[in-house]
């Protein structure tokens, strides 16, 4: 559009047809040639004249140019005449104009030659939709703004979701705007065309098509979907000697190995924790990470709202190398090295009575306490019990926890069990390290590539790059990006978004998710399937025709009612009832022999962020603080204090890591809870190609890893250099002194999150109030106070309980009213623009804390709020329904508003913070939400837009907005189900129920500001053989 | 007091005079309108091009300030106030001698004032100029603060909201701005007159002589001078009070613990009027040396602002010392923090030297030698000006950088365009002062006058 407003005629500058205007200086005098000859002689250049009279210069040449109309009486010297008067009436007029000039772009207006059916302008539509990670499909629900797919939130008709997201679903809008996205084919660093490249690829399969496809590999991520499967194997029954490599680095390689080895067969395990009273999970972020953790986080937190009379709390043990999110929701949790993993699962194995097992020898006392214990608890809860592994253990131990769980009688119960829902599964490290193989023995001929990026991601030892980098193979890579992979490919394609393709996939519980588009392909992406199919000799068949096709046994009406749904009815695979093998005997023999770790462990995890870096350019991921770090932008070097102590590591000090001879730089962080020993470094950072965002953040992981994806490295050597990285840190400033134990000191003190066991709950349901300041009456006041009558008063609980940290609510925040990213150096100086937050605090030691507590902070919305007195031009008002008002275009930015918040929510738009440029992030923004500039105060508001959409439909219907109708994002996206929003004046809704909560209790309440926002308490459920 | 008494005490008379021995009137306009006539020496123009080059690093500074946006500075979250409020605080607190002397010491009858007021006057009006800049600037959209917080008649229907203490500021610093600048311009104009006499130069005499507003000292003239003069003294006394105490509502009148404070007030305008002192004395010495005005701006003067500048020190220390025991005392929590973060903080060293600056270093002031050795009291000045300063910053960013909740804690570090700023006000405040001084008599010609023995010779017995 831009173009098209360049190429607009411009009128010409009036400057430039005066240039040769002159005075008159005297009456008529005779032309003299002399003097024009001259005139001519002595210009410089060439010069262009009209008459005789203008090189002259003569007067009357002058005058004429200055009579608008030569022949006719002089005007000008006289009086104002009517004629000049209209004229300078008009130059007034037109002038006054200008000055409300601004620059307005040109808008061209076209109506709609057909309406589209159900389109009204102003009013989203939603589609059923599925985001596919890791091959498994995410059920969505894309919201559409005119075409424009704007914000997607749960489909709350499937299982996996319920209506909650992750923060990543999330985050996956802004990838489909990602400006920097790939726009077109490029061959060898040219942009071509995708007809180039059919053609190409037609005479590179012509010439396999003698030896069968021997010289053909394929390599794709894991692959759930039936339409892609059946491209794929229609590719490889037109080529019978072509090969299908998988590669992933967040493939559960270990997890299906552990399956293998148990049951002989590939299973698929999910977790039934509605069901579970005891949970034990070892080295698993269940919770928030993998495919069903949304479902998971969804019945767990459920488990968790506990009333004094209810009994049926459950309770998690956690065991983990590296503090998650799920460790913190741990009533009791065990930082472990994950040397010391196969020990552990040998002492559960022993405890629980799995055939053949025995009690390992050099588990140390208080691990040992503390495996028995959770073993005689869950064992105690047979059949509502569940042990859960997590892929950073190895096969081995998959296969031995299988064997437990089979002991507890928790499959079938708490743990499922079904057919693998991937097409095929393979091992991801081992088919990747074949195809290497392959292709330095020169036997590849044409390597298509699609979705996955190896050259950054797959080990180190495995030296991918040189291994494709060959200079024979005909290489083509389908991707988002043009990562490091598409770099050293021949042919990159620009794959098509999820929200701009058919297709399907198989969510977590092995459900058939259809994948539906909600806007054309931006840059003419093509999809896997098409591409497969394409190369197959489908040349042409669009996605939804393939994806038809494989669903031709429904009919029409079904396949409709399918896409409505977001899923196909019925494709869930049966449970199954597997019984463990022989395999387990020699898993526990190979625990058994596991040696003890020497020197540093290394742990490289997937990061809660980025995952394995394929959302490296997504700056709403990016700038989203990581659950534990409250880190943004890099990846670090986690070390427990003891551990930075002995090797002489500060934070933000540049470590260089050895292991077996591989190295890397990474800034260390500290992190209480972190297991002694033990550094973390999580993956998918130090993208060397991928996008602006990507491009400069961390460091490269995968660079430490050998031939094989292993995520736990022994010996590793760590040796502090004479260098800071600068870390951008949205809680606190740990370079300083003393911080990290200031912070949590004071947290405690204030008492800003409470805290009781299930037992002290039971004996004091209104504990919270114990820690209420006695002095003040908070309702208290000289300021008359608001009613609200019959209308609405809106209000918040969180229940702290449930919240697991997970950030789907404050990614959901940014994408619902387009908050800006801000990037790393102003997060550094502290001006990250998130309208809400969640505090981290750490209880108990520096050394081994007892808790890890979250606590989303969004503003309060306060009956007296101490923003609206302070703020000089009534910018942020009271609303008649409670809220805080922002009016951003009365704001002038004194921040004074931000000073007296003592909840510190709002945010300043210190510096233009907003792209007002890039024309795919226009698209990507809601536009029912003020897009904020530079000076201009912003904070949370209860998504006040949310609330008249919601008011419009019920005043149309005549009645009022019922519970439940009118949900906030962060309230919508929350896996947890742990912020409830609602009308207090209604006494039948849920946020008045649970006001009602004895675990209500507000943030500084004592302070008289009455928020609206409340917290329900935290009670943890732990177990009376461990406590003291 | 007879003025002619030879000195008893050579080299530190008990109690000398404010006006050197030997002056008549002549002398006294001779030499104080040598300034503006005479040839300036060539330190005026050297301070002058460094004064002027910090007008322009204001003028650069400001303008990347409205281009980019406040980013330029280190505010953040939570400090959203820093430099801009520290700098606005502390100018016009140095703006507060002004007043002081020229209101109150007048309505108390002080004559010593008369050497100073002129020019304390002066800089009370530069340093409002300067203050001013600060609270205009720092917002986010200038273009619309600087007529939004005015309350005048719109299509929106909107007034500004009359709760927040800003809008006590706009009414408080704009009343004390204009007053100030009346009262020193009636004040000027008898020495206008006297200035038009005496020039030689058309122009000079056009300028002056406008800007005298035909003032030819007759009866009726002085008579209206003098009741006009004493009417906007009574004017000025209670804004004295008022302006340090309304800015300070910014403050009290928050919630952040710090902040909170009722001692507020009057610690302010005791900070104030300490602050302002020093800086009369800082101007005032260099001044009186380098145009040898030594017989007008006596050892007597530097003894009373001495004395005024301890009074207001020990006030300060005073308020100082409650603010902590308050802390104490209160058993709030969040009080008992901020104390807690002023001792132990990462900001701690500030507060350290704070106290050294404000409270240890004025300290000698008891002491009569230093009260009369301008060295000492010209050293002690500057001790208050930094420690002022650092007062503001201890109330503003150290308050606001850990307030309620420990998860929005941070640290606040300020960039070169926060110095650039305030160096630049600096070099703004400098350069009027040297405008001043060129242009206009910086010591009152007329009311010196009045201390020669001729003008009491006259002087009907009371």
């Amino acid at each position: 559009m831009t173009e098209a407003v360049s190429k607009l005629p411009i009128l010409q500058d009036p400057g430039d047809c005066h240039a040769e205007w002159r005075r008159p200086e005297a009456a008529a005098a005779p032309l003299e040639l002399a003097a024009v000859r001259e005139r001519l002689a002595a210009g410089r250049g060439p010069r262009y004249w009209r008459s005789l009279e203008e090189v002259a210069a003569t007067p009357e040449f002058a005058q004429m140019l200055e009579r608008e109309f030569p022949r006719f009486a002089a005007e000008w010297p006289s009086d104002v005449s009517r004629r000049n008067f209209l004229q300078l009436a008009a130059a007034g007029l037109g002038l006054a104009g200008l000055t409300a000039c601004t620059r307005q772009p040109i808008e061209k207006i076209v109506p709609y030659v057909r309406q589209p059916e159900e389109l009204v302008p102003g009013r989203p539509l939603l589609f059923a939709t599925a985001m596919p990670l890791v091959g498994r499909a995410v059920p969505l629900l894309a919201e559409s703004h005119e075409g424009r797919p704007t914000k997607v939130e749960g489909n709350p008709e499937h299982a996996a979701s319920g209506g909650a997201t992750s923060a990543i679903a999330q985050a996956s809008v802004l990838g489909l705007y990602d400006p920097d996205r790939s726009q077109a084919p490029v061959y060898l660093g040219r942009a071509a065309t995708w007809q180039e490249f059919d053609r190409q690829l037609g005479v590179v399969m012509g010439a396999q098509a003698g030896s069968g496809g021997a010289g053909l590999r394929l390599l794709t991520g894991p692959v759930t979907s039936p339409t892609e499967a059946a491209a794929i194997q229609g590719l490889l029954a037109s080529y019978p000697q072509a090969k299908w490599h998988r590669w992933d680095p967040l493939h559960e390689d270990r997890a299906l190995a552990g399956s293998l080895a148990a049951f002989g067969r590939a299973l698929d395990v999910r977790y039934d924790l509605a069901k579970a009273d005891v949970v034990l999970a070892l080295d698993s972020d269940f919770l928030v990470g993998g495919a069903g953790a949304v479902r998971y986080a969804r019945d767990f937190a459920a488990r968790r709202k506990v009333t004094p009379e209810a009994s049926g709390m459950n309770r998690l043990y956690v065991a983990e190398a590296s503090p998650s999110a799920t460790g913190t929701m741990a009533d009791h949790r065990l930082a472990l090295r994950p040397s010391q993993f196969p020990q552990l699962v040998l002492a559960l194995a022993a405890a629980l009575g799995v055939p053949g097992s025995s009690a390992p020898a050099g588990l140390d006392a208080a691990t040992r306490r503390w495996s028995e214990a959770a073993a005689r608890d869950l064992a105690a809860h047979r059949g509502r019990s569940l042990v859960i592994a997590g892929e950073a253990l190895s096969a081995a131990a998959h296969a031995v926890v299988h064997a437990i769980n089979a002991a507890l009688g928790a499959a079938g119960e708490t743990a499922i069990y079904s057919e693998a829902a991937e097409v095929d599964p393979v091992d991801a490290g081992a088919s990747l390290a074949a195809l290497t193989a392959d292709l330095r023995a020169g036997q590849v001929d044409v390597l298509l590539v699609a979705g996955v990026n190896p050259v950054y991601d797959a080990p180190a030892g495995l030296d991918f790059a040189s291994a494709i980098n060959n200079g024979r193979t005909f290489t083509a890579h389908l991707g988002l990006h043009a990562d490091e992979t598409a770099e050293l490919c021949r042919w990159h394609l620009p794959a098509a978004h999820y929200l701009e393709s058919w297709g399907d996939a198989r969510a977590f519980d092995g459900s058939v998710c259809l994948i539906q588009p909600l806007i054309e392909p931006l840059y003419g992406g093509r999809s896997l399937a098409e591409v497969v199919a394409a190369a197959g000799g489908r040349a042409g068949a669009s996605g939804f025709d393939l994806l038809r096709e494989q669903w031709q046994a429904l009919s029409d009406d079904d396949f409709r009612r399918a896409l409505h749904d977001g899923f196909v009815a019925g494709t869930e695979p049966p449970a199954l009832a597997p019984e463990p093998g022989a395999g387990v005997a020699a898993a526990l023999a190979e625990l058994a022999s596991a040696a003890p770790a020497e020197g540093f462990e290394l742990a490289l995890r997937p990061d809660p962020s980025v995952l394995d870096g394929r959302f490296a350019n997504n700056g709403w991921l990016q700038e989203c603080p990581k659950p534990i770090t409250k880190l943004t932008w890099d990846n670090v070097l986690l070390l427990s204090p003891r551990s930075a102590q002995e090797i002489g590591a500060s934070n933000e000090q540049v470590v260089d890591i050895e292991v077996a001879g591989r190295r890397l730089r990474a800034p260390a962080w500290i992190l209480p809870g972190q297991p002694d020993g033990v550094a973390t470094l999580h993956l998918g950072y130090g993208r060397a190609r991928g996008g602006r965002v990507a491009e400069g953040c961390g460091v490269n992981a995968f660079a430490l890893q050998g031939s094989t994806a292993e995520w736990n490295l022994q010996g590793a050597s760590l040796a502090p250099a004479d260098e800071k990285r600068p870390l951008a840190c949205t809680q606190g400033h740990y370079a300083i002194e003393g911080w990290l134990e200031e912070e949590s000191h004071e947290a405690e003190r204030r008492h800003l999150v409470r805290e009781a066991s299930l037992e002290q709950y039971r004996a004091d349901p209104a504990f919270v109030r114990a820690a209420d300041e006695k002095h003040i009456d908070a309702t208290t006041s000289f300021a008359p106070g608001f009613d609200y009558g019959q209308g609405y008063a809106w209000g918040m609980t969180i229940d702290l309980n449930a919240c697991t940290g997970c950030n789907a609510c404050v990614v959901a925040c940014v994408a619902e009213n387009n908050i800006p990213v801000v990037g790393r150096d102003q997060v550094r100086r502290g001006r990250e623009m998130q309208w809400i937050r969640v505090d981290r605090y750490f209880r108990g030691g520096l050394d081994e804390p007892e808790a890890i507590v979250h606590q989303p902070v969004l503003c309060m919305q306060c009956e007296q709020a101490p923003c609206e007195t302070v703020c000089p031009v009534a910018a942020t008002t009271h609303s008649s329904e409670g809220l805080n008002d922002m009016v951003y275009n009365r704001c002038v930015g004194t921040r004074y508003c931000a000073n007296n918040c003592p909840y510190k929510v709002r945010r300043f738009n210190f510096l233009l913070y907003q792209d007002w440029e890039t024309p795919q992030l226009k698209l990507a923004r809601n536009p029912d939400v003020t897009v904020r500039s530079r000076g201009v105060m912003e904070k949370c508001t209860y998504c006040v837009q949310r609330i008249n959409h919601a008011r419009i439909e019920a005043e149309r219907e005549r009645r009022t907005i019922r519970d439940g109708e009118a949900r906030t994002a962060c309230q919508q996206a929350c896996p947890a189900d742990a912020i409830v929003f609602g009308n207090l004046n209604d006494p039948e809704a849920r946020v008045t129920k649970s006001k009602r909560d004895p675990r209500n209790y507000a943030l500084l309440a004592e302070l008289g500001t009455r928020p609206r926002t409340t917290y329900l308490a935290i009670v943890r459920n732990p177990n009376p053989e461990l406590a003291g | 007091m007879s003025v002619a008494d030879p000195p008893r005490h050579p080299v530190v008379p008990r109690d000398p005079p404010v006006l050197a021995p030997g002056h008549t009137a002549a002398s006294v306009t001779d030499k104080i309108s040598s300034v503006v006539f005479g040839k300036m020496p060539v330190w005026f123009y050297a301070g002058m091009a460094v004064a002027f080059g910090g007008v322009m690093m204001l003028l650069l500074s400001l303008t990347k300030l409205v281009f980019t946006g406040i980013g330029i500075w280190g505010n953040n979250q939570p400090v959203g106030w820093a430099f801009d409020i520290i700098n606005f605080v502390w100018w016009i607190g140095i703006g507060h001698a002004g007043t002081l002397i020229s209101a109150i010491l007048l309505l108390l009858r002080q004559e010593w004032r008369t050497s100073i007021n002129r020019f304390a006057e002066a800089m009370t009006l530069f340093a409002v100029a300067c203050a001013v800049i600060y609270p205009l600037f720092h917002t986010g959209r200038p273009w619309l603060a600087v007529y939004w917080l005015l309350p005048y008649p719109n299509t929106m229907g909107m007034w500004p909201n009359f709760r927040s203490p800003l809008i006590w500021d706009v009414f408080a610093v704009s009343t004390y701005g204009s007053v100030s600048l009346l009262f020193w311009y009636i004040g000027l104009i008898p020495d206008l007159g006297t200035l038009r006499d005496k020039a030689k130069n058309l122009w000079q005499k056009r300028i002056y002589g406008t800007l005298s507003m035909g003032w030819r000292g007759s009866a009726r003239h002085w008579h209206n001078y003098e009741q006009a003069y004493l009417l906007l003294a009574g004017l000025s006394t209670p804004l004295v009070l008022s302006v340090h105490s309304v800015v300070s509502f910014d403050f009290a009148s928050g919630q952040i613990p710090g902040w909170h404070t009722t001692i507020f007030p009057p610690y302010f305008v005791a900070g104030a009027v300490f602050a302002g002192f020093a800086m009369v004395i800082t101007l005032a010495l260099p001044l009186r040396r380098l145009f040898g005005l030594q017989d007008f701006i006596t050892d007597k003067h530097l003894d009373n602002m001495s004395k005024v500048m301890l009074v207001t020190g020990l006030i300060v220390a005073y308020g100082y010392l409650m603010e902590a025991f308050t802390s104490w005392y209160s058993g709030n929590i969040f009080e008992t923090y901020v104390m807690k973060n002023r001792l132990e903080g990462p900001y701690r060293w500030l507060y350290y030297s704070l106290l050294v600056c404000n409270v240890l270093a004025v300290q000698p002031l008891w002491f009569r030698r230093v009260r009369y050795s301008p060295l000492a009291i010209w050293a002690i000045s500057m001790f208050v000006n930094v420690g002022m300063w650092l007062e503001r910053f201890v109330i503003i960013p150290m308050s606001l950088h850990r307030d309620f909740l420990p998860s929005s804690w941070d640290m606040y570090y300020p960039t070169a365009w926060d110095f650039s700023t305030f160096f630049g006000t600096i070099g703004l405040f400098l350069a009027l002062m040297f405008l001043f001084i060129r242009v206009f008599p910086a010591i009152a010609i007329f009311e010196m006058r009045t201390l020669t023995p001729e003008a009491k010779v006259k002087e009907p017995a009371h």
